[in-house]
């Protein structure tokens, strides 16, 4: 069964956006590193993981969501996260990750919160 | 002793020690001289046997090769060195240093001094015959010994624990190791296959071959889902290497544990015997041994192994096998022993037992020896819970690697779909069984791939239960400790471990039991109930 993942970095009003697309496991490691340093790169105050094409995510994906969020507030910088699923939105809270991460249904919304806190 | 400062003593060899005689030397004042070969049918050699002192080389009348090499080498005078009636060897002298001729006293001399070396020379040669014999003996022990050690190393170290399923092996190798090989190959998409081979030869020839041809299989198997066409594989890549008059005979099976069906074909081995209620069947199937020509194709046979029925896989070792009196075991007698055990009969065990009774005590077993069967349990007793209305909705392995607990959640997620679980509820069974499998593969089996997790997934009316069973039973259980995000976020603690809490958080209990040997996590979920994810 392949494992694909991939995650790639664009720019909306000043917000990183990382899409994040399939599996979430030990395998998205390398891709989602690289995505989050080019996503700083560019000095943005705000990254926005957007999980709208995640098909799975598992505890080794958790830590990886972990470990950016420790980068990123290192970096000062803010992390939003949209397109959870229902049962992930879920993990997210049972793990405590959406005390420190602001979870939103669409793109647009998370893309206006953090402009306008800017 | 000047009379004899130009002799040379010449030993014979015995036949096995070819050439016919040669040596010949010189005490240790003496000059070299060449030797001189003799046939041992040259009729001289029968003349010295039978006379009694010191002969005249001029004077003999003979048609003798020897003879003529004899004179050409300038010999006068021969005493033949007997010993218990066994000529060993010949006292040589050339022309007296005088010239004269050799004198009785002389002949008395040497035909004494010939009556004392024979024995001397004769204990000799027995001795070096003796040092060489335990020098070859060591040898063939020590490569007993090689054999041995390959052919067990590349033998599985226990069978298979599959629910629902009995798999028992038995291997025991004659005191000159033959070739025979069995294995299990758990595959990724939960199945097992099952090899039981035997390569001709014996030793560390059938050893070799016998290690190299479980390496093709296991290739050829997790390449290919189907038996015929692993073998066709296998053949192709033992053809062009194995030695020449080596093949092996192999039977390649896969098993579905959770629907009972057994795919197989047979590369000229033993047919395998089902045992049913109803009798006993030979599972047939034609194909050539492997490694005896390329382009060979395999049928291949498919059966379902019912609820307390077994499936027997045999070498010939037993069926082979000799009494006193020279009567085999025979396959008929095999095949009714098998008919005859009820289900739940551990089959090998009787089967060797009888084995013993019929070759008798003492007797050295002339071939290796081995046997695998696979035994469905019988409803009854497949799963006690189901007595108290819990049903086994599916039951599987999967090879410890990593990725392959995306192939656990399907089977349970498709397994349990009759049970028209609400979305939130199926996710949170998911994500507990993706979790439960992972940390069986990782810290129970080590990834490795030969110890596949076993799952069992069972419903009653109220609950599902998911069991998972890796092969850490043999660590202690402790509770892992509660991921602390804040102390993660700030380094103090690794990103990871997450695994225990996401299972506890997804279903509404989690058991944790081990046996020593074998780990257990049990997930159960309620069937109604809140659902809030």
């Amino acid at each position: 069964m392949p494992e694909i993942f991939e995650a790639s970095v664009r720019h909306v009003d000043g917000v990183s956006v990382i899409d994040l697309k399939g599996e979430m496991n030990a395998v998205a490691e390398q891709a989602l590193t690289a995505a989050y340093h080019q996503a700083s790169r560019d000095s943005s105050k705000s990254v926005l993981l957007n999980f709208r094409e995640t098909t799975y995510i598992n505890s080794t994906g958790i830590a990886l969501i972990v470990a950016i969020l420790a980068q990123a507030r290192k970096m000062r910088q803010r992390v939003l996260v949209c397109g959870l699923g229902e049962h992930y939105r879920h993990i997210f809270q049972i793990t405590r990750l959406a005390d420190f991460m602001s979870l939103h249904d669409d793109e647009a919304s998370a893309v206006a919160e953090a402009t306008s806190a800017a | 002793m000047s009379t004899i400062l130009r002799a040379v003593s010449q030993l014979f060899r015995r036949e096995q020690d070819a050439p016919s005689h040669v040596a010949a030397k010189a005490g240790s004042s003496l000059a070299l001289a060449d030797p001189v070969e003799i046939a041992p049918n040259d009729p001289l050699v029968a003349y010295f046997q039978s006379s009694v002192g010191a002969v005249d080389i001029d004077i003999l009348s003979l048609d003798s090769p020897g003879l003529q090499a004899l004179r050409g080498a300038g010999i006068k005078l021969v005493v033949p060195l007997v010993s218990q009636g066994e000529l060993i060897g010949l006292l040589n002298l050339g022309v007296r240093l005088s010239d004269q001729d050799y004198s009785s006293d002389d002949r008395r001399l040497l035909e004494n001094l010939a009556g004392h070396v024979a024995p001397a020379v004769q204990v000799a040669q027995l001795v070096r015959r003796q040092e060489a014999e335990a020098r070859r003996r060591e040898r063939f022990e020590q490569e007993l010994r090689v054999a041995q050690i390959i052919q067990q190393s590349f033998l599985p170290r226990e069978s298979p624990n599959l629910p629902g399923w009995r798999i028992a092996a038995h291997y025991g190798p004659a005191r000159e190791v033959g070739g025979d090989f069995y294995d299990f190959i758990p595959l990724d998409d939960g199945r097992l296959g099952l090899v039981i081979g035997d390569v001709t030869d014996k030793g560390v020839p059938a050893a070799l071959v016998m290690s190299a041809t479980r390496s093709i299989l296991r290739a050829a198997a997790r390449g290919s889902s189907s038996p015929g066409d692993v073998l066709r594989r296998a053949n192709e890549l033992l053809c062009p290497d194995i030695p020449r008059n080596m093949f092996a005979t192999c039977l390649f099976a896969v098993l579905d544990p959770f629907t009972g069906r057994l795919g197989y074909a047979n590369a000229g081995h033993n047919l395998p015997y089902m045992r049913t209620s109803s009798g006993v069947l030979e599972l047939r199937a034609t194909g050539m041994p492997l490694g005896l020509m390329p382009g060979m194709a395999y049928e291949e046979r498919e059966i379902v192994i019912g609820s307390g029925d077994s499936v027997l896989f045999h070498s010939d070792g037993l069926a082979e096998a000799h009494n006193g009196a020279g009567d085999m075991f025979g396959f008929p007698r095999l095949m009714g022993i098998v008919g005859g055990c009820a289900p739940g009969t551990d089959v090998i065990n009787v089967l060797m037992a009888e084995m013993t009774g019929f070759v008798g005590g003492g007797r050295e077993q002339e071939d290796d020896v081995t046997l695998v069967t696979l035994a469905r349990e019988a409803a009854a007793e497949t799963s006690s819970a189901r007595d108290v209305g819990n049903e086994v909705l599916a039951a599987f392995t999967v090879a410890s690697k990593p990725g392959n607990e995306r192939i656990a959640i399907d089977r349970v997620a498709a397994s349990v779909q009759p049970l028209d679980l609400s979305t939130g509820r199926l996710e949170r069974l998911k994500t507990a069984v993706g979790e439960a499998a992972m940390n069986a593969m990782e810290h129970g089996n080590h990834y490795q791939p030969e110890l596949p997790v076993s799952i069992r997934v069972r419903a009653s009316r109220t609950q599902v239960s998911v069991e998972v069973t890796d092969h850490g039973g043999d660590q202690e259980i402790q509770e892992p400790q509660a991921p602390d995000l804040d102390a993660k976020l700030a380094g103090e603690q690794s990103p990871r471990g997450w695994g225990f809490l996401l299972m506890k958080s997804m279903v509404d209990d989690v058991r944790r039991t081990s046996d020593g040997k074998l780990h257990t996590i049990e997930l159960v979920l309620h069937r109604g109930g809140d659902d809030d994810a």
